[in-house]
């Protein structure tokens, strides 16, 4: 069994250094096929009818006209006459016709009858929404009562996260093609290695029978992610029913509305809280009653606060069942509305008594959980990078004028780790080198990752390594969720590439007369460890193989990998307490997650979660209309995100070093997009002397606050 | 892979004399957002007054397809497209060019960015038959540079990473194009102000993007780790 682990820091030639993602040409020439661009010869195009209604039965279906007009050639009724909508937006029918305009008219033919039944699209405190709601329980722990009794300071306020959506760029949707009884499924997917089993269920249940080894995943690129592409979806197994009965390939996509719709969102969050400590600081109780919505699903319960372990606790949490939308995992599910009710009622807290938060924060390292010497050298440095200690004012900026400035800070923490991967790395006698795993990139660098840890393993440089993924065809590798990807295919991929070229050194040895174990791989050579000169470089190492390919294949090992990271956010921001508009001026993000393999990506998910924190923060909100029922923004003029000259100055610190390195990877997507939301909203606050209690901080919400509206 | 050797083009409905319109009549049937829709389509500049100015006369086209000719990096391209296919479609379903994304498909997000004369436009808010109308040159990223070689302006966002997911990558590296060609040598605070609306990122690659447009005009930032 060989022993696998990471180089150590002065033998690394590739892993943590700057490296551009390996498919960046391929996206800035325009080359890059994605699921969207993908024309097959024949190919028809497929568009959705869906239901007004944000709740209804439905009562009649008639696809005559539909299926006379021009073009079209199949029709395929995705939710029978029976079926109770529970969201606006929700797809009934799916026409496919020789053009995208063709497929258009006649989804809009389609004529589908409902009753009509009450709906409810605004996520209420629990004591206004009658029947919906379902309770989750409470949670206690410690002695509250008694706690909040002998609390020296205590401080209650109401804090929310409305509803945002994912607004993938590139929206759901897929190309389906059959050959015979074989599916190809071009699919823009989280989940390339998954989804195949989805469809073939479905599908067979549906009257179209296919095994799961007969149906085949490629999503080589793919516009975004974020959570919401996880599933074959009604509309991926309706659109292999329109390519099977037409015997044509069939490409359907979301429209802009559609996805921003009914394609996911994030459960919202709301929460009054109750929180009390000591004069020094040192928090004591906790008190919350919480509650959001799933859109018609119930969410499970939620454990705050979120990050400290109050010793004394009382949270309980009732899901809201309303008819929004379905949600969906959404970066870091349910931890960036945790970490704002947690955050923000810290940091009032610590207002209360004019309290630096930095300061308070450490005075609750004895209740912060793990990592808590990590957490303190990132504050130490987050403060240094903001200049947090010039810039911080008690609470309300006192300068005159009407632009006023505060900073903000929040902490937060994230899982990651791993799942199941196997890859499977090939050398072949010319020296070429692939390795193949079904995984997928949703624009992390999932693919920079393997080859850098592919080419490190051998000693090779980056572009001799071929990575193929996004196929199901190679071996099995796990959906992308939970900033588990890294962690899983950098380990499958060390462990793989380490078998393969142990086999290679196994041939080489004989030849160089040393044993195996005294070869080393470096700089394109194969050669002894304690005399470099006995050796052979790569090319000829690999002659020696004759007409026979190295092919290795193997697991991740969770050995080389672990789960858990920390990070800290500081804000600062300039508010308009006239107009109610904020300005960030400055972001820093200090964020540890375990062994960086390549910096360059590691930094860009990084500042790209900033960004992601300043939308949600400051920007975007699906906003519902109560008396229709309906989504009033779908669309990407109103539903809002930050431009380039909205960010301000982004800085970010990766920890690196002892006490990271060794942990090995870890997984970065989801961790720093976690609190930007409370670290903004805390900058505000320090601003302008109140507490903007909902997010995203619109400038209505800032003059309300301010009692300006 | 490709269906650029069999354009769907040969499917033509079959014309119904009644229902056709003069482009004219359709301009007006759409409640002049024909020329709204055109003019959102611009970023800078307006091709679509000059359209205005100088309306195409005579021939009654549409519903069905009607025979165009776009000139598409320097190239005569022969289509058949109904008289509402906007260009983005037509680039992407008839000629299979897909570097333009369809994405918002109402002028808000750019990943359609192609350039029309010159000037950098969204291709979702223009029709096919206007810009063969107005013989417009039309540039888009599969012009930019031979196959196998990387413009500078895409290299540079390479070397500074100025894409994740990649789908707002063609049009931002078109309104660059565009950028630079009337101002070669930005700041970095100019070309925040310039791009800082027409062209939208959801993964957040902004200080990316804002530092590759500086260096492919020449300029310097300051090295990784150190801003």
């Amino acid at each position: 069994m060989a022993d696998y682990k990471w180089p150590p820091a002065e033998k690394r030639s590739l892993i943590g250094k700057r490296i551009p993602r390996i498919d960046g040409p391929a996206k800035s020439s325009g080359r890059a096929k994605y699921t969207y661009d993908m024309n097959r010869p024949g190919m028809l195009h497929a568009k959705l009818a869906y239901s007004p209604h944000a709740h209804a039965k439905v009562t009649g279906i008639d696809t005559s006209v539909a299926e006379k007009m021009p073009g079209v050639k199949a029709v395929q009724i995705i939710f029978p006459v029976g079926t109770e909508v529970r969201w606006a937006g929700q797809e009934i029918v799916a026409v496919a016709a020789e053009t995208e305009e063709q497929a258009r008219d006649a989804a809009r033919a389609v004529r589908i009858q409902y009753d009509v039944l009450p709906h409810m699209v605004s996520d209420v405190p629990p004591d206004r929404a009658g029947a919906n709601i379902v309770k989750s329980g409470e949670v206690k722990e410690g002695d509250p009562d008694k706690a909040f009794q002998e609390a020296e300071i205590i401080h209650e306020g109401y804090y929310g996260n409305t509803q945002v959506v994912h607004c993938c760029l590139e929206p759901h949707g897929q190309v389906t093609e059959w050959q015979g009884d074989k599916l190809t499924v071009w699919a823009t997917t989280q989940n390339v290695s998954g989804i195949g089993g989805e469809f073939a269920k479905s599908l067979t249940a549906k009257g179209v029978p296919v095994d799961v080894a007969n149906v085949n995943i490629i999503c080589q690129m793919m516009g975004g992610g974020f959570g919401a592409k996880f599933a074959a979806d009604p509309w991926g197994v309706a659109c292999a029913q329109l390519a099977k009965t037409t015997g044509r390939p069939v490409k359907l996509m979301l429209e802009r509305d559609q996805e921003l719709m009914e394609a996911g969102s994030r459960p919202t969050l709301y929460a009054r809280v109750k929180i009390a400590g000591k004069k020094d600081g040192t928090v004591t109780a906790w008190q919350s009653d919480a509650w959001g919505t799933s859109g018609p699903q119930a969410q499970s319960p939620l454990n705050l606060p979120y990050l400290f372990r109050v010793p004394n606790r009382l949270a309980n949490y009732t899901a809201v069942l309303t008819n929004t939308g379905p949600t969906r995992a959404w970066r870091a599910p349910n931890a960036p509305q945790q970490c704002y009710v947690t955050m923000c009622p810290f940091d009032d807290l610590a207002a209360k008594i004019s309290m630096d938060p930095v300061e308070m924060y450490r005075k609750n390292f004895p209740i912060l959980g793990p990592r808590v010497k990590e957490y303190a050298e990132q504050l130490t440095i987050a403060s240094e990078l903001m200049d947090w200690k010039s810039k911080w004012h008690p609470r309300g900026d006192t300068r005159p004028g009407p632009i006023k400035r505060g900073v903000g800070v929040a902490l937060h923490t994230w899982g990651g780790g791993g799942r199941s991967s196997t890859c499977q790395v090939r050398i072949n006698p010319d020296g070429s080198v692939e390795v193949s795993l079904g995984s997928q990139d949703l624009g992390t660098g999932n693919r920079t990752v393997i080859g850098i840890v592919a080419a490190e393993t051998l000693g090779l440089p980056l572009d001799m390594v071929h990575v193929n993924i996004g196929d199901s065809r190679y071996p099995p590798s796990g959906s992308s969720g939970g900033s588990t990807t890294v962690g899983s295919v950098s380990s499958s991929t060390r462990v793989t590439a380490t078998d393969a070229l142990n086999q290679l050194l196994a041939k080489v040895a004989p030849v160089l007369g040393v044993t195996p174990d005294k070869l080393e791989a470096t700089d394109s050579r194969i050669q002894a460890i304690d005399d470099s000169s006995k050796g052979l470089d790569w090319k000829q190492a690999c002659a020696k193989l004759g007409g026979t390919s190295i092919i290795a294949t193997n697991q991740m090992s969770r050995d080389i990998i672990s789960a858990g990271v920390g990070g800290v956010q500081m804000a600062e921001v300039s508010v308009d307490v006239e107009t109610g508009v904020i300005r960030v001026d400055k972001m820093v993000a200090v964020q540890d997650c375990g062994l960086v393999i390549d910096m360059t990506t590691s930094e860009s998910q990084v500042y790209g979660a900033l960004i992601f924190g300043i939308n949600y923060s400051l920007y975007e909100e699906k906003i519902m209309d109560q008396q229709t029922g309906r989504h009033l923004n779908p669309n990407m003029e109103f539903y809002k995100l930050a431009g380039m000259n909205d960010i301000g100055e982004l800085v970010v610190h990766m920890m690196t070093g002892p006490g990271y390195d060794e942990r090995g990877p870890i997984g970065l997507g989801e961790p720093p997009t976690v609190s930007p939301g409370p670290t903004l909203s805390n900058a505000v606050a320090n601003a302008i002397g109140v507490r903007v209690p909902e997010l995203p901080m619109t400038p209505d919400r800032v003059l309300a606050a301010l009692g300006k509206a | 892979m490709s269906n650029k050797d069999k354009p769907k083009d040969a499917v033509q409905p079959p014309a119904d004399s009644k229902r056709d319109l003069g482009r004219r009549d359709f301009v007006k049937i759409v409640g002049g957002t024909g020329v709204a829709i055109t003019t959102a389509g611009v970023l800078a500049g307006a091709p679509a007054a000059e359209a205005q100015d100088n309306p195409p006369r005579g021939k009654i086209v549409g519903p069905g397809t009607v025979p165009i000719t776009l000139k598409i990096n320097g190239q005569s391209r022969k289509l058949n497209v109904e008289p509402r296919v906007t260009l983005i479609d037509a680039l992407r379903n008839h000629l299979d060019m897909t570097g333009a994304k369809k994405v918002c498909d109402r002028a808000n997000c750019g990943a359609c960015t192609v350039q029309l004369n010159g000037k950098a436009v969204y291709s979702c808010t223009i029709l096919a038959i206007d810009a063969a109308g107005m013989g417009a040159d039309i540039r888009t990223i599969e012009g930019l540079a031979p196959e196998g070689q990387l413009h500078p302006i895409s290299a540079a966002f390479v070397a500074n990473d100025a894409q994740q997911c990649g789908f707002c990558t063609s049009g931002f590296v078109m309104a660059s194009k565009s950028y630079l060609d009337a101002n070669p040598h930005p700041t970095i605070e100019e070309v925040q102000q310039w791009l800082g609306g027409g062209n939208i990122c959801r993964c957040g690659t902004y200080r990316g993007l804002r530092r590759a447009v500086v260096v492919a005009g020449g300029g310097s930032v300051p090295a990784e780790g150190a801003d």
